[in-house]
């Protein structure tokens, strides 16, 4: 069994997310190559074949080309499988990559089991195992599923390069909005989610939260919906945040969510579905109606 | 400018999940539908683009499944899409992402579309594979996960959604295909006259077994809930009696409440 592990690369630096595919690649077993289109100053610590290509000439974002530096890699090293982290370089880049192969691609894998790849569906509360009918397989691993490892070693560098680019231009990057609020240094955050129903409960919440002696929070659809400023927002494309106390209120858990909070030292959870994927992670899950229940309570914690 | 939006109906994600009688995907019984929310952007963006380039904008709405699904086409007509395809697939939650991206092409590909737009995953599935695929089969340029779209002198500048907030801006060329991040824009309710207007648009059905030509590459083996971890408490019953219960847990495991 062999695994081509996809590295990740942006705005000049190798991500973090990259050693997840070894944690993955060690559950897995078998030998493994690497592939990254980066530099040679930041190379992981690590004993086997890595396919190089340069950023600066390839372009950190230019899906079309990368494909093609992939399949150069699996031209070479017939893996048995193409490996990504399922972010928003992976999943934009695995399905061209399984189309050229006309290799079943499984999205989002959280797990090993008999024989097949666990994932989650339906917003994360359900799961299936999936096989791939082909021999090569394309893979997406969620992103915190798997321990992220050092493996150690040097490289033995191939270097690849290709052109092309589907008439695409990447024009830049465009820095996080400023954040007027610090969560991460919050030791209270109270969350609205969805479940609050409408902006005009917003209140109701952040009254929770400073009664506490703590800042409002909020998840994406809240966010999305223009009911609580984006610097609120908790998740992997928000803040990640770690307080002593997180209290989600009508949160249902998506698991973009979930890796922004759930290093929260205590969890409570207000939620009137009781199978809500939160419930997973909550300390305390509360089975109620948020609008009834958070009001309540924060009569009781203000006396 | 010929545009298509493709739309998948899921279930209502607060619904309690049964697996059906082969144990791989959930039972349809008990279970309301609506439309994928990023399909909602997708669409929603489309109208849009119509609204900016007035007559000279064509669109069209796509969607696979069982009859229950032309309730996602008539939500999209009535929002502004001018005619709805309805490719009859009583068992398409049983085909792969590779066998929708195939019959998707298989439509689009004589049609001459200088644009499609897609959710950028489904509720329910979440593989994030249908739009890239269908864009690699038709060669088509592509970018994904789109939290902001410009189109301007035949090229679009599109904003993708990147981990930490970052995003990226990329420019491409029709004929291409992108997929829609939710918060791209704020999608609208049909009014009712437009729900009137849309009733006398076109509503074409073709048979699934005229476009797919496919085997799965995939298999689903099972379809089940994930287990439980426990060690969490539940409160269950008044909500008084909760607040009280809920507060000495607070006081017994954490320093928050002094």
């Amino acid at each position: 069994m062999k695994a081509l592990l996809i590295c990740e690369y942006r705005e000049g630096k190798l991500l973090d997310s990259s050693f997840e595919l070894f944690g993955f690649a060690a559950q897995l077993g078998g030998e493994t190559a690497l592939l990254l289109v980066g530099a040679e100053a930041q190379l992981p610590a690590y004993g086997g074949p890595l396919y190089l290509a340069d950023a600066a000439e390839c372009g950190e974002y230019n899906p079309d080309l990368h494909k093609q530096l992939i399949l150069q890699a699996v031209a070479k090293e017939n893996p048995d499988y193409i490996v990504f982290v399922h972010s928003s370089y992976g999943w934009d880049l695995a399905p061209r990559v399984a189309a050229r192969l006309k290799a079943a691609q499984v999205s989002e894998v959280i797990g090993l089991t008999d024989g097949g790849f666990e994932v989650g569906c339906c917003n994360a509360k359900m799961r299936r195992t999936v096989k791939p009918t082909t021999a090569q397989a394309v893979l997406t691993i969620q992103a915190g599923a798997f321990p992220a490892q050092q493996p150690g070693g040097t490289p033995q560098i191939q270097r690849l390069v290709a052109e092309g680019g589907n008439g695409m231009e990447f024009v830049g990057y465009e820095p996080a909005e400023a954040k007027d609020v610090d969560l991460t240094r919050a030791e209270v955050i109270v969350s609205a989610g969805r479940g609050v129903g409408k902006k005009e409960n917003v209140p109701v919440i952040a009254a929770l939260a400073r009664a506490l002696g703590g800042e409002l929070g909020a998840s994406r659809p809240v966010v999305d919906a223009g009911w609580v400023e984006h610097s609120h927002q908790v998740g992997t494309t928000g803040q990640t945040v770690s307080p002593k106390l997180y209290v989600a209120c009508g949160i249902s858990g998506a698991i973009q969510h979930l890796a922004g909070m759930k290093k929260a030292d205590f969890i409570v959870a207000i939620n009137k579905d009781k199978d809500a994927p939160i419930g997973e992670i909550a300390d305390v899950l509360v089975v109620a109606d948020v609008l009834q229940f958070v009001p309540a309570l924060t009569a009781k914690v203000a006396r | 400018m010929k545009i298509l939006i493709c739309v998948k109906q899921v279930p209502d994600m607060e619904s309690r999940f049964k697996p059906d009688n082969a144990g791989v995907w959930f039972s349809d019984t008990d279970l309301a539908f609506r439309m994928n929310e990023y399909d909602e952007y997708a669409v929603e963006q489309a109208v849009q683009l119509r609204e900016q380039l007035g007559d000279a904008a064509d669109l069209t709405v796509l969607s696979i499944g069982p009859d229950r699904i032309v309730e996602a086409l008539k939500k999209a007509l009535a929002m502004g899409c001018d005619r709805a395809v309805h490719i009859q697939d009583p068992a398409a939650a049983l085909k792969d992402p590779w066998q929708i991206a195939a019959i998707i092409a298989a439509f689009a590909k004589d049609k001459g579309f200088d644009l499609i737009f897609t959710g950028l995953q489904s509720q329910d599935r979440g593989s994030a594979q249908v739009g890239v695929t269908v864009a690699e089969r038709l060669g088509f340029a592509c970018t994904t996960t789109l939290v902001g779209f410009a189109f301007a002198d035949g090229v679009i500048t599109a904003k993708r959604e990147l981990e930490g907030g970052v995003k990226g801006v990329v420019k491409l060329r029709t004929p291409a295909l992108v997929t829609c991040q939710l918060g791209l824009n704020v999608p609208r309710y049909p009014t009712l006259p437009n729900i009137m207007k849309s009733k006398k648009k076109e509503l074409v059905t073709i048979p699934v077994a005229d476009l797919l030509h496919e085997e799965a590459l995939a298999v689903t083996a099972r379809f089940y809930p994930p287990a439980k971890k426990g060690g969490g408490i539940v409160l269950e019953g008044d909500v008084g009696d909760m607040a009280e219960k809920l507060i000495a847990i607070l006081k017994e495991k954490t320093n928050v409440l002094r």
